[in-house]
């Protein structure tokens, strides 16, 4: 069978088969845009200070300790629940303020300890930071992660 | 060497190893801050250390394959590269990118700003200059590397090698576009990161793997071709599609489990037929090349990727055991060793291979080359293999018993102080490798007697 198949054989395959993937993966990529802004995430609720919030999240980098959704540098806890685990869900204002203190107090200096970095947020920043985790936390995510722990 | 412009390639490799240099050392670091968490933590934190780690080791490997390109593209073109100018110039703008990265992250210049400050999505977080200038850079090189091609010889590995470096740049774009919704801007942020390592970047390296073939084993251009477009069709096709293992749990449709476990589940595939393919040409060879150290670094990548990218990648894969094990410490497991195997390997073994012919010298230092693929080698393995264990009981610690992230990782902590250990080893390798195709020697240490297989 392997030496019934020529070069060119072989060369069409790839190029016919690899353009017919290409077609139902950028297919399916359509579909899941839609499906991203109509069902799974709140495309509505993405107000100024949520996509301020994730703008702050990116220029100070925090995914290269923290993942977020599971993804990012495992050096730090995950934050895609972070919400929900300092009990946003019940007291949504007590977690705000309980959040945005933690980012304060840092870094611990504690010896022995990943030390998380002080970034000198300003107010807003921090509360837009916090409500850029609260848009996350809704994200449908097929349940995941598997508690709280994140 | 045949051509005058293949020299383009000792420029690019140079680079390409100081920042290999750079990259390992940063990798030092950052494993030592797992183990002596207060390191530097005010000066440089452990998220910068981080982005100069995976970013130089991705600049590294870039020009690494253009490097090989100018290298192989001469050869099989039969022609002389289109412009050596545009070559040098695109290395310039790499250059003065990979500076600008450098003094943007470790002083936090700009900060906040959107064309001069660093865009802090993982792996991208170039800033918007640099991402530019990257494609400027990548235009030059694909002008230059198609017009060489188009008005020389075309041969499999030359087709090939081109659409690998064109998706490249292609799916690069993808990185200027950063949507406001989370869900869709991990959507589009893995166009570049999976769609490279695990679809172009898989075409670069199976066709650098042919040419290698070609040259060392000597065996005919066909049987070598057919075998490249075999492996390339077995990697776009599983893939693409194999995207979907990424798709899990960011927001976006169930069907992607299943799609995903299925099609990256036979991800393992192409990199099983890089190992068939290697060691079957190595078995039909019809001429003992001099260059051992070159087809050990060769057969050891095939070997290392499919382990590396195969199997560890397979260990995750399927949706319900990812469930509990994505973003633990199995990532960077597999990661590791996938990158190390893959891609390392592979721009080592081009780089020993053209070397001792681009700076004019045999015989070539196999040695201390060869030792320095063991200690890397075997290191990077212990590595993967302690990753491993910390990954498989934080996953049951943290996702079973639901324990603290914190709680769990100071239970892990041996694991990283055994990976530090492993780390330090393979800097050493590394240190060695760059010597030993840097710095002449006088005499072999172990004269060939030209009857000795080639491993």
């Amino acid at each position: 069978m392997w030496d019934a198949l020529t070069k060119s054989a072989a060369r069409n395959i790839f190029y016919g088969g690899s353009a017919f993937f290409l077609v139902i993966f950028l297919g399916l990529t359509v579909h899941s845009c839609n499906y991203a802004q109509s069902t799974s995430t709140d495309e509505k609720g993405l107000n100024a200070a949520v996509i301020n919030g994730k703008h702050t999240w990116e220029r100070h980098a925090c995914i290269n300790c923290h993942t977020l959704l599971g993804e990012g540098a495992y050096f730090a806890p995950e934050l895609g629940n972070v919400w929900k685990r300092y009990g946003g869900l019940k007291d949504p204002q007590g977690a705000r303020e309980t959040i945005k203190a933690f980012i304060k107090s840092q870094p611990s200096g504690t010896p022995g300890r990943r030390q998380m970095p002080n970034f000198k947020l300003t107010d807003k920043e921090l509360d837009d930071l916090v409500s850029f985790f609260e848009w996350t936390s809704r994200i449908n995510t097929q349940n995941w992660p598997p508690n709280d722990a994140g | 060497m045949k051509y005058e412009t293949q020299k383009i390639a000792l420029a690019y490799f140079a680079v390409a190893m100081a920042l290999f240099a750079i990259q390992v050392l940063g990798g030092l670091i950052a494993g030592y801050v797992y183990v002596f968490p207060n390191t530097l933590s005010e000066l440089v934190p452990f998220n910068i250390l981080r982005m100069l780690h995976t970013n130089s080791l991705i600049v590294w490997l870039l020009l690494g394959f253009f490097g090989a390109a100018y290298y192989l593209v001469p050869e099989e073109a039969e022609r002389e590269i289109e412009s050596p100018m545009l070559a040098y110039l695109q290395l310039a703008i790499f250059v003065l990118g990979t500076l600008g990265v450098v003094v943007t992250y470790l002083f936090d210049l700009f900060n906040g700003n959107p064309f001069l400050g660093k865009d802090g999505r993982e792996f991208l977080e170039q800033p918007y200059w640099v991402k530019l200038g990257i494609v400027v850079a990548a235009l030059i090189f694909l002008y230059n590397i198609s017009m060489t091609v188009l008005k020389g010889r075309k041969t499999a590995i030359t087709n090939v090698l081109l659409l690998g470096l064109w998706g490249i740049a292609i799916f690069f774009l993808f990185s200027l576009y950063n949507p406001k919704n989370l869900v869709l801007d991990k959507m589009f942020w893995w166009y570049v990161v999976h769609l490279w390592v695990e679809g172009v970047w898989e075409l670069v390296m199976a066709s650098i793997l042919a040419y290698l073939m070609l040259k060392m084993t000597g065996v005919d251009r066909e049987v070598v071709e057919k075998w490249l477009y075999a492996i390339v069709a077995l990697s776009l096709f599983t893939g693409l599609l194999g995207t979907g293992h990424h798709y899990y749990w960011i927001g976006t449709p169930a069907y992607w489990q299943w799609i995903g476990s299925i099609f990256s589940s036979l991800e393992i595939l192409p990199f099983f037929a890089m190992v068939l393919f290697t060691f079957t040409m190595v078995w039909k060879r019809k001429r003992e090349h001099p260059n051992s150290a070159a087809l050990l670094w060769s057969l050891g990548c095939a070997v290392l990727a499919f382990f590396g990218a195969g199997v560890w990648g397979f260990l995750h894969t399927l949706h319900f055991v990812n469930y509990y094990s994505h973003g633990t410490q199995v990532t960077p497991a597999h990661g590791h060793l996938a990158f190390f195997g893959a891609y390392v390997s592979l721009n080592l073994a081009i780089i020993t291979y053209a070397m001792p012919q681009l700076l004019g010298r045999t015989p070539y230092n196999q040695v201390l080359n060869m030792v320095s693929f063991w200690v890397m080698s075997g290191a990077m393995a212990f590595m993967t293999f302690t990753l491993t264990f910390a990954g498989i009981v934080q996953t049951h610690l943290q996702r079973v018993r639901g324990e603290n992230f914190m709680d769990v990782q100071d239970q892990i902590s041996i694991f990283y102080d055994m990976r530090l250990l492993s780390g330090v080893i393979v800097v050493i390798g590394a240190f060695l490798f760059i010597y030993s195709v840097f710095v002449p020697r006088s005499g072999e240490v172990i004269a060939k007697t030209g009857v000795a297989p080639a491993e």
